[in-house]
């Protein structure tokens, strides 16, 4: 991983803006299925089915709006990481809590 | 006292190893002294914002912990306590801010492309729509006020007693909480205002460096080569978007079926 | 102890050189807009200091107190005071900016061939963060302290205390912001700023220590904020999250909590790991053993230090499952801090082995160190966490890997750089007393402490059963003779500034790049980029140097 800071040319991607609309629609589109899927009873996958199309909606975003898809290894590690250590502070911290007092209080 | 460099004999290596002359006129003027050159500039600034916005996950990521625990366990307080929120206002700020996104994103393919006036119109676009955003919350914060929901400020628990009463409730049928269920409403709406409080910190301070940008991005500031600023400006406008994101999904639509 | 590697020019001849980064701007201004992160490293190094010995000052009010076992001293309420600031003074305004904020911000760039750190401003918002929760606090003790202990527990410092807590609190969510930006800069500055042929395994591995602790500073410390910012919201709006009454769980805010001050302990060691890496390698004239182990288990410490915070919380009312999850954690964290401690040792076997004062700093701390690891392993066992906690066993542990551990450390640290960062030698004699004097007194202290632990004297007490005494009254007697341990560096060092002898570039004969440059270094650090050409701690390469030097004209 060591930089060589010699190279002149700018290897910046530059997103075209056609993709950007592509992905406007898609999280348009996205915000009315979560929307529309909240009104229907779905049981236990009401919270699954939002936070999937959630989570979809902001991979978008990173991927695209904020051009991760064509970042270098070092930012997508970046990315991974914080959503890691994310990941592991409600996952550790909701296994206690699921472990003694989890369901209707 | 001789602080001769580390290699022997210099090595040609252009304009690298001539950092320390000071008659180096080469690099551009927004380049700053102990950077090597601009690319090594931009990437830097680039990954620093990278990891200050992990900063920002893990901030807002203690809300969301104590959120996902008191779902779970006051669920029924939760669900009802969403129905107060007015899904339309919801929707129509998420839309406002896809659609800020989009702008911002089209801002810094202004900017990369060297189209000033372009830009001009994204960044004021961006803008605007984020003052949109901030309006409607605040419409929607004054309507808490006006029925009593928010926590420490003469609460009221009426209209999770009575459902009948509040026109909101009616709508989905809610069903009457119990008492202590009904006191479990007032930690939703904590959680609603912290997080949407702290997210609206977020756009607030977005929009006042949005209004920097804009004056600078007449003088061309942004237009010359320096795209750095702008992109990594719209990092921080996409992340606060994502937030928003989440929240809509975790605030707005835990249930709206009956 | 006549054997010694110091290798000073003549001092008939030799003179400081006019040109460096403490002479090239004049005037209170140049010091307080600077951008140069040797000078910003200094004015830490003064606050710092400054913060250590308030600190200290109540330390010694604890240890005047437990000589008797009545609360006689001072009123219980006044002793938790005391406590509580000791505690929050040490912990976020000295230990952790300690080597990051004066050591590693004076050095990173010059180790790495950079002309300062990635982001010079930041660097300088990152310190007037400091002052600013430096003076929030002073506030807070002058406005009567704050007596919920360091660890702000919910529910009584949300529902039950009358003190300062919100100030408290303040204060430690701008102090850390100024952690969190050092830790971003030295970040990106690791990752982009190394010169050309200095690849990741070239670096120091005070510069692997640093990127380790700067990982967690940078996502550890946000969700203490967020933790102070509930604290803050319950105290005024009492929303209840916090309040069991209300359905709100006081555990939350203790997993808030601990999962940034159990990184934070590591944030604390991993940067004086770093120093002693550096100085056990130069008093061996041995490059370190297992370069990559110990530099990887840095990174394993960070990571792994992420998924242990629960065994703060053993006894709190966790879930049986979630104490054994964390207590088995906890025993994998132990690891990667015992492959440095072999490393080491390996690295100063068959070394050519000398005493100058970093060294027995550092032999002070290998001792003390893994005495305090091994007893927070045992504390990392559930069973005897339970009879163990909240008594001085705790109070001896973290005591001996932070004061045994990390404060010898940075005594290491900055008796090792010394002659770079004001070109002028310590007094050696003096010096080296100074850290016996330290050693000893310290295990007068703390050594007690275990032993009162185990008998089951509880901490965070004023009285206690006269049947402590003897032990408390001889760690009051140590700590005295520490108190003196450090007083003096401070007395010595600053006669050095005018008296010490010359140092020169490299009186310690060490590789590294910063040794390669003038001492003082000059403000831009290199008046060309260097390119590393030669692998970390290699003496081979420095002998080829030396021989290529001139020492003098005729």
């Amino acid at each position: 991983m060591s930089e060589q800071t010699n190279h002149t040319e700018h290897e910046h991607h530059v997103t075209s803006p056609t993709v950007y609309i592509v992905i406007l629609f898609s999280l348009l589109v996205g915000t009315a299925l979560t929307v529309w899927a909240s009104f229907i009873d779905l049981g236990p996958w009401n919270p699954v089915i939002a936070l999937a199309i959630a989570t979809s909606k902001a991979m978008l975003v990173v991927l695209f709006f904020m051009g991760v898809k064509y970042s270098t290894k070092l930012t997508k590690l970046t990315v991974i990481a914080g959503i890691f250590i994310f990941l592991g502070l409600i996952s550790m911290t909701l296994s206690d809590y699921m472990s003694r007092a989890w369901g209707r209080w | 006292m001789s602080d001769s460099p580390i290699a022997g004999p210099a090595h040609g290596h252009g304009a690298l190893a001539e950092a320390g002359d000071p008659h180096h006129g080469e690099h551009p003027s927004y380049q700053r002294h102990h950077f090597e050159t601009v690319d090594q500039q931009a990437d830097a600034t680039n990954f620093a914002m990278w990891l200050f916005l992990l900063t920002e996950v893990m901030f807002f990521g203690g809300l969301f912990t104590a959120y996902l625990i008191y779902r779970n366990w006051y669920y029924p307080a939760f669900v009802a306590a969403s129905h107060q929120l007015d899904v339309r206002w919801g929707s129509l700020n998420t839309l406002v801010l896809i659609l800020s996104s989009f702008t911002m994103a089209m801002g810094v393919w202004c900017s990369e492309t060297r189209r000033r006036n372009g830009l001009m119109l994204c960044l004021t676009l961006t803008f605007i729509l984020g003052m949109a955003f901030l309006g409607i919350k605040t419409i929607e914060y004054h309507e808490k006020w006006e029925k009593h929901h928010i926590p420490g400020l003469h609460y009221s628990l009426q209209s999770f007693l009575d459902p009948a009463s509040d026109e909101a409730a009616a709508k989905y049928g809610d069903s009457p909480l119990p008492l202590d269920m009904a006191r479990h409403t007032e930690l939703y709406f904590f959680l609603y205002f912290a997080m949407t409080g702290m997210h609206a910190l977020h756009m607030i301070i977005g929009i006042a460096i949005l209004g920097f940008m804009i004056v600078r991005a007449r003088a061309g500031a942004y237009t010359n080569g320096h795209v750095t600023f702008v992109e990594n400006f719209g990092l921080y406008w996409h992340f606060v978007d994502i937030v928003w994101i989440y929240l809509f999904a975790l605030l707005y639509l835990i249930s709206r079926h009956q | 102890m006549s054997a010694t590697i110091v290798s000073l020019p003549d001092q008939s001849t030799a003179r400081i050189p006019k040109t460096n980064f403490l002479t090239k701007e004049n005037g209170l201004l140049s010091w307080l807009l600077t951008g140069d992160h040797k000078r910003i490293a200094i004015l830490y190094l003064i606050s710092i200091t400054f913060f250590f010995f308030v600190g200290g000052a109540l330390a010694g009010l604890i240890r005047l107190e437990l000589l008797t076992p009545q609360s006689d001293l001072m009123a219980t309420d006044t002793y938790n005071k005391v406590f509580t600031m000791h505690g929050v003074v040490m912990i976020f305004l000295f230990l952790v900016p300690s080597v990051p904020a004066t050591l590693g911000n004076f050095f990173i760039p010059m180790m790495i061939g950079a002309k300062d750190l990635a982001l010079p401003k930041i660097n300088l918002l990152s310190w007037y963060l400091y002052v600013a929760g430096g003076i929030l606090v002073i506030y807070t003790m002058a406005a009567g302290g704050v007596d919920t202990g360091w660890t702000f527990t919910t529910p009584l410092s949300t529902h039950y205390i009358n003190t300062n807590v919100m100030s408290t609190g303040m204060a430690v969510f701008i102090a850390g912001f100024s952690s969190i930006f050092t830790g971003l800069n030295f970040i990106v500055t690791l990752h982009k700023m190394r010169c050309p042929g200095m690849t990741w395994f070239r670096l120091p591995l005070f510069c692997w220590a640093h990127y380790a602790a700067s990982i967690l500073m940078v996502l550890g410390t946000p969700v203490l904020a967020i933790a102070i910012v509930l604290v803050a919201l319950e105290r005024t709006v009492g929303i209840g999250v916090f309040d069991p009454t209300k359905g709100g769980d006081p555990i939350l805010f203790q997993h808030l909590f601990w999962f940034y001050s159990h990184p934070a302990v590591y944030i604390m060691i991993l940067p004086g790991m770093g120093v002693i890496s550096e100085t056990i390698s130069t008093f061996s004239r041995k490059r370190v053993f297992g370069y990559t182990a110990v530099a990887f288990s840095s990174v394993a410490i960070a990571v792994f230090g992420f998924f242990v915070w629960a065994h703060h919380m053993f006894i709190m009312g966790i879930s049986n499952y979630a104490v054994l999850v964390f207590s088995l954690l906890t025993m994998l964290v132990a690891v990667p801090s015992a492959i440095k401690i072999f490393n080491w040792t390996f690295t100063l076997y068959k070394g050519s082995i000398t005493f100058e004062t970093p060294m027995l700093y550092s032999f002070g701390f290998m001792g003390l160190f893994t005495i305090g690891g091994l007893t927070g392993v045992f504390l990392g066992a559930s069973g005897t966490d339970i009879h163990l906690t909240e008594t001085y066993f705790i109070v001896a542990h973290f005591h001996f890997v932070m004061v045994g551990g990390m404060l010898m450390a940075f005594l290491a640290g900055i008796h090792f750089w010394w002659p770079k960062m004001t070109g002028r030698m310590y007094p050696e004699k003096i010096s080296q007393m100074a850290a016996v004097v330290t050693f000893i007194g310290f295990n007068f202290t703390f050594f007690p402490q275990f032993i009162l632990g185990m008998l089951g004297m509880p901490r965070r007490y004023a009285a206690y059963p006269p049947e402590f005494q003897v032990l408390n009254v001889f760690s009051t007697a140590g700590a005295t003779i520490l108190g003196v341990g450090y007083l003096l560096p401070v007395l010595y060092l600053t006669w050095s500034l005018k008296y010490g002898e010359i140092a020169g570039n490299n009186p310690w004969q060490a590789t590294g790049l910063e040794w390669q440059t003038q001492s003082p270094p000059l403000t831009e650090n290199f008046t060309r980029i260097p390119i590393m050409d030669h692998e970390a701690y290699d003496y081979e390469w420095l002998e080829a140097q030396q021989a290529k030097e001139v020492a003098s004209v005729r």
